[in-house]
């Protein structure tokens, strides 16, 4: 057990250390994540200027007045930062086709724990480095804000911001899973992408989106991977629905963890490694 | 005998060599093609639905919903002209550093910054320039106003100014990874870059913060003009042009040649080869 817990926490820290290697380039990348929404806002002002002949003020657009946009835009960025996955499905479909996966089948170290912890890794150096700019931001911001939340309300926030977490690794991985059948999961992955870009709520809040797509977005998981939690932190799911939101999305994650498991079995199973 | 290369042959070379090579694969060309015309059709998606708030994107700005699909049009043609000819070398050239491959670049007797920009086209690419002629044609049939012959015969020539000024700033940006070792962020850079050309300038007027963006984004780093300009040119009247700004865009377009030129021959000097 304890051999184990080293193991892991040799990986973590490993994993740590290797993103610190290439401090200017994660830097530079961590400051311009803020620069999209600038333009979503402006854009916003623009719409909510026009809409309302110049009455900003109490004007509202699906349940949303501009504070209540800004204030979205940030809390779906911060959701974002903690579901998005880069490369992952990718990076497994890779090493299935390029044959780094053997060496998960002769070391004893599993796939998906290891490709779990190396994420982690990540995410806490991104937001070790990213707290200083996000509290930044969010101060000069403030005034789109009603205040901070009631602690239940910030409770179910958190909780969706790791089942998020959970939910993008996981739906990622068993994308990347799919390797082992079709070799190339480009093409799947720009499905999920495109999907994901207009379905998760990080372009727009998706209480706007008219029927049928309003039913749409609520049979599939992505807009836990944005919308959701942003929602929560507004108060725009409360009471009941937001512990069935909550369940729902607990839900989702064990169903992915269930497919990613299955498919890296079989996947397994069925690869065939040639050559040296 | 003159023994300048001849750079429209290298061109047509580097072009021929590229679609021979997209068609030895022409499912993946197909798909690729098929996956940029979907990725802009779910962004219409989010204009239209924002339409359906707003009559027009800022008030009294002369963006209407069809003037604003022009200027969707001109950024589809700029954008998709960018990709298919800059992007995939700019990509290239960071790996170029980062591996040590730029010393065969350098050893070969033509301009080294042509070779980088131009060695490879993306013709999949292109596919949304078709969308992009079509969007514009369907929203002049829906305008009361059509283009006069001296807009016609400017847009191509401000569409050009437009693709050198994004180019310019792509390859300085690729440039930089010379002095950082490495620039994964390069991609992620010029997408926060561009994104502020994606809506029209008057968005960002009407503030502090708003006119200081325009500023920078007009005359330091000139993203907001490559594209305006020629949606301008194409969505009003000869009467509403902003003629300085017409103007201007080509004496920006030389400047940022010039220092793109400047930038790259000074990240040349500071090349250091990566061992091999």
């Amino acid at each position: 057990m304890l051999a184990r817990a080293t193991t892991w926490w040799t990986i973590l820290r490993i994993s740590l250390e290797e993103r610190l290697v290439y401090r200017g380039d994660f830097a530079i990348g961590t400051l311009m994540r803020f620069l999209p929404i600038v333009t979503q806002i402006f854009l916003w002002l623009a719409v909510f200027d026009a809409a309302s002949r110049g009455e900003i003020e109490g004007y509202e657009i699906s349940g949303y007045g501009y504070s209540d946009m800004v204030a979205y835009y940030l809390l779906a960025m911060v959701v974002r930062a903690f579901s998005s996955m880069p490369d992952l499905a990718l990076g497994i479909a890779l090493s299935i086709r390029n044959g780094d996966i053997k060496k998960f089948m002769i070391q004893p170290i599993d796939l998906v724990g290891f490709l779990l912890l190396t994420r982690i890794a990540h995410k806490l150096v991104y937001y070790s480095v990213a707290i200083g700019p996000f509290a930044l931001v969010f101060y000069l911001c403030r005034g789109y804000f009603s205040g901070w939340p009631d602690p239940d309300i910030m409770a179910s926030f958190c909780l969706s911001l790791v089942l998020g977490f959970l939910l993008g690794f996981f739906m990622e991985a068993a994308i990347g899973m799919m390797g082992f059948w079709f070799l190339e999961v480009s093409s799947l992955l720009f499905v999920y992408m495109l999907f994901n870009f207009f379905f998760s709520g990080q372009m727009f809040p998706l209480d706007f989106l008219p029927a049928p797509w309003d039913t749409l977005f609520q049979l599939i998981p992505l807009q836990y991977l944005a919308f959701f939690p942003a929602a929560i932190f507004l108060g725009k799911v409360q009471g009941p629905e937001l512990v069935n939101g909550l369940l729902i999305e607990a839900g989702w994650v064990v169903f992915f963890i269930l497919v990613s498991r299955v498919a890296l079995r079989r996947g397994m199973n069925r690869y065939s490694g040639y050559g040296g | 005998m003159d023994q300048r290369p001849a750079y429209f042959r290298v061109l047509a070379t580097f072009a021929r060599n590229s679609l021979v090579r997209d068609m030895m694969f022409r499912s993946n060309f197909l798909i690729e093609a098929t996956s940029s015309v979907s990725w802009t059709v779910m962004n219409l998606g989010f204009y239209v639905l924002i339409f359906q708030f707003t009559p027009e994107i800022g008030r009294g700005t002369g963006w209407g919903q069809y003037q604003f699909f022009v200027f969707i049009s001109a950024m589809m043609i700029i954008n998709s002209i960018v990709q298919a000819f800059f992007m995939p070398n700019a990509q290239e050239f960071s790996e170029l550093i980062r591996t040590g491959g730029l010393d065969f670049a350098l050893l070969k007797p033509v301009d080294t910054q042509f070779l980088i920009s131009l060695q490879r086209v993306n013709w999949s690419s292109l596919s949304n320039i078709g969308v992009g002629f079509a969007l514009m044609f369907y929203s002049f049939t829906k305008m009361t106003f059509f283009p006069s012959v001296i807009q016609l015969v400017l847009f191509p020539i401000y569409v050009a100014c437009g693709v050198a000024i994004f180019y310019s700033i792509m390859f300085s940006l690729a440039a930089t990874s010379i002095w950082l070792g490495r620039n994964q962020a390069l991609y992620n850079f010029w997408f926060y870059i561009t994104n502020f050309s994606r809506y029209p300038m008057e968005i960002y007027g009407g503030s502090f913060a708003g006119d200081a963006l325009r500023g920078v984004f007009t005359f330091v780093v000139p993203v907001l003009i490559a594209i305006n300009i020629p949606a301008q040119l194409m969505a009003w009247p000869l009467s509403e042009q902003n003629w300085w700004l017409v103007v201007f865009t080509l004496v920006a377009t030389a400047g940022s040649l010039a220092a793109c030129r400047w930038i790259f021959q000074r990240a040349l000097l500071s090349y250091r080869s990566a061992s091999s």
